[in-house]
């Protein structure tokens, strides 16, 4: 390894790592800076105390675990299903689940104004409760990419067919096997996508926007438009929720790792 | 023992109804309603087949915002995949110290899904009018972006690199297993052949990892054409990509005939759908090297 080697290597490095660190120290930095002169969390403060904040931060979370419950219950059967039963359609399922990287998710929701208006035959937009379960029906399928393959990776590294069978020797039902013996041995997997679910839906802004939803993202936007350093201190508070969904499935991924499946 | 083979009954198959739970909601919720943008692309308001709304692509601003997206596309993905091979092969070629290794990889992960609103003001907080680094070379260095290097956050370059953010860890996410997959035996047999590191590279390495660069490549351009919200929280609509003009469109800013905002979403798939069938195609042929 030529010393030009490993020069040109660390340049490389330092210069990503930058492009990486700076934006957020920035926006740091910035978010400290609603006081004149000096560093403060007055920008905190005031979206902490803002129930706008409050309301639409809350709409989020719980949409977002909305999301997670109707995401594990549509892929955990679906994946353990193809798994036991259809093995030949999962190249199928698998290009269905990878769909949403290919359509914009503005087009799919331009698509359910136009489908689901009043006028139609499921007017789902007609009404709020119709309009959330839309957005939330929305957000499962933006989600459905890594909910499904984290769901499918989990149940590689279990013995699906054989943990079937033993717990329909001992009568089971189809329902009592997906609750007590699938879900629980793929636990780990449904987490990490849960997580991932969760750090997409707190932010999402352009179908929460378009749906016209009082979502976090959509409040966020409009409060970059209208004021100069609660923004700054928002996105830090996203950021921060982000990254710790994230960090949470290194966390829970590691940790399931090193423990044995339960069989 | 003479039995009688079973007589073959006849058993209708309901293996298939335990996956109509997901097939009916992604029928549903993705693929009806992206069939019917699809369908009321080639339909009059009345219901007629009609190829005007694409023909209507052509009018306005529409062009515009079709080649100022492909524009920003194509250079974020290039110089994301640029920077991100740079970055993978550094570490993988042992440039920089193993350990960084297993961290890049986890804050590649996580930075790769990190896109949207709050991303923008990271970015308005960084280079921005009175963001950290434009302060500071200001006032270190007497450079004013905005004068000196014609540089603005609310533009093609602006729009591009806080991209870049969100690119380049997803190019060392994908090609950082490419580049592990090249056999340390490739190379010995090129150097036992009287091969330079620059024939190496030029003659074995490169070709192998070609369908992987150029399949990443395509990957970039459709994750950075798509988005949204980043963009529209960084320039409003000042900077006129497409899914800005369809966001508007569907907002009804722009009141117009429905149908053409249709074709215009239209055409986002068909783009979209080229950059991931090039990927796939490409994944397909990087895959017989990497077994």
């Amino acid at each position: 390894m030529s010393v030009w080697t490993r020069i040109v290597g660390w340049a490389v490095l330092i210069f990503g790592l930058l492009y990486f660190f700076l934006p957020l120290s920035g926006l740091f930095e910035f978010s400290l800076k609603a006081r004149r002169g000096v560093y403060s969390f007055d920008a905190y403060r005031e979206v902490f105390a803002d129930p706008q904040f409050q309301a639409t931060f809350t709409y989020s979370v719980v949409m977002a675990l909305v999301t997670i419950v109707i995401g594990i219950l549509i892929v955990v059967p679906t994946a353990f299903w193809v798994r036991l039963k259809m093995p030949w359609a999962r190249p199928y399922v698998e290009f269905l689940t990878l769909l949403p990287l290919v359509i914009p998710a503005i087009v799919v929701v331009f698509g359910y104004i136009r489908l689901y208006n009043t006028a139609s035959w499921l007017p789902l937009t007609g009404s709020i409760f119709g309009t959330n379960t839309l957005l939330a029906f929305g957000y499962t399928i933006l989600a459905l990419p890594y909910m499904y393959r984290a769901v499918d990776t989990g149940l590689r590294t279990i013995d699906v067919a054989t943990l079937t069978e033993a717990a329909q020797i001992l009568g089971a039902g189809w329902f009592t096997i997906l609750r007590r013996v699938i879900l629980p041995n793929v636990v780990p997997a449904v987490l990490s996508g849960a997580f991932l679910t969760f750090a997409i839906v707190i932010g999402e802004f352009t179908l929460a926007a378009l749906l016209d939803r009082p979502a976090f993202g959509p409040y966020l936007q409009r409060i970059g438009a209208n004021k100069a350093y609660e923004p700054f201190a928002l996105s830090v508070i996203a950021f921060t929720i982000t990254w710790a969904c994230l960090a949470l499935i290194q966390f829970v991924s590691r940790f399931s790792k090193a423990a044995p499946a339960r069989h | 023992m003479n039995q009688a083979p079973p007589v073959p009954r006849l058993r209708l198959n309901f293996t298939w109804l335990g996956l109509m739970p997901f097939v009916i909601f992604v029928g549903l919720f993705l693929v009806l309603p992206t069939m019917h943008i699809v369908i009321g692309a080639f339909q009059t308001p009345e219901g007629t087949f009609t190829l005007q709304n694409i023909l209507d692509l052509n009018s306005g601003t529409i062009p515009s915002s079709y080649w100022i997206s492909i524009k920003v596309s194509v250079a974020s993905a290039a110089i994301g995949c640029l920077v991100g091979f740079g970055m993978a092969a550094a570490v993988t070629f042992r440039a920089v110290p193993r350990w960084i290794r297993s961290p890049l990889m986890t804050f590649s992960g996580v930075a790769s899904n990190f896109a949207g609103v709050p991303l923008a003001f990271a970015f308005l907080a960084t280079l921005g009018p009175v963001g950290l680094v434009t302060v500071m070379l200001r006032q270190n260095f007497g450079i004013v972006l905005q004068r000196d290097l014609g540089f603005n956050i609310l533009s093609f370059w602006g729009l591009t690199i806080t991209y870049l953010f969100f690119q380049i860890p997803l190019m060392i996410l994908i090609i950082t297993p490419a580049l592990e997959g090249l056999r340390r035996e490739w190379r010995e047999a090129a150097e036992v052949l009287g091969a330079t590191g620059m024939q190496y590279w030029r003659m074995v390495a490169l070709p192998i990892l070609f369908p992987s660069l150029l399949g990443t490549f395509a990957l970039l351009f459709a994750n950075s054409f798509g988005a949204v919200a980043t963009a529209y929280a960084l320039t409003g609509s000042s900077l006129n990509i497409i899914p800005i003009q369809l966001f508007a469109q569907i907002r009804g800013d722009v009141l117009g005939n429905p149908n053409l905002g249709y074709a215009m979403a239209f055409g986002m798939i068909v783009v979209t759908a080229i950059a991931n069938v090039v990927y796939i195609w490409l994944r397909i042929r990087a895959e017989r090297w990497l077994k």
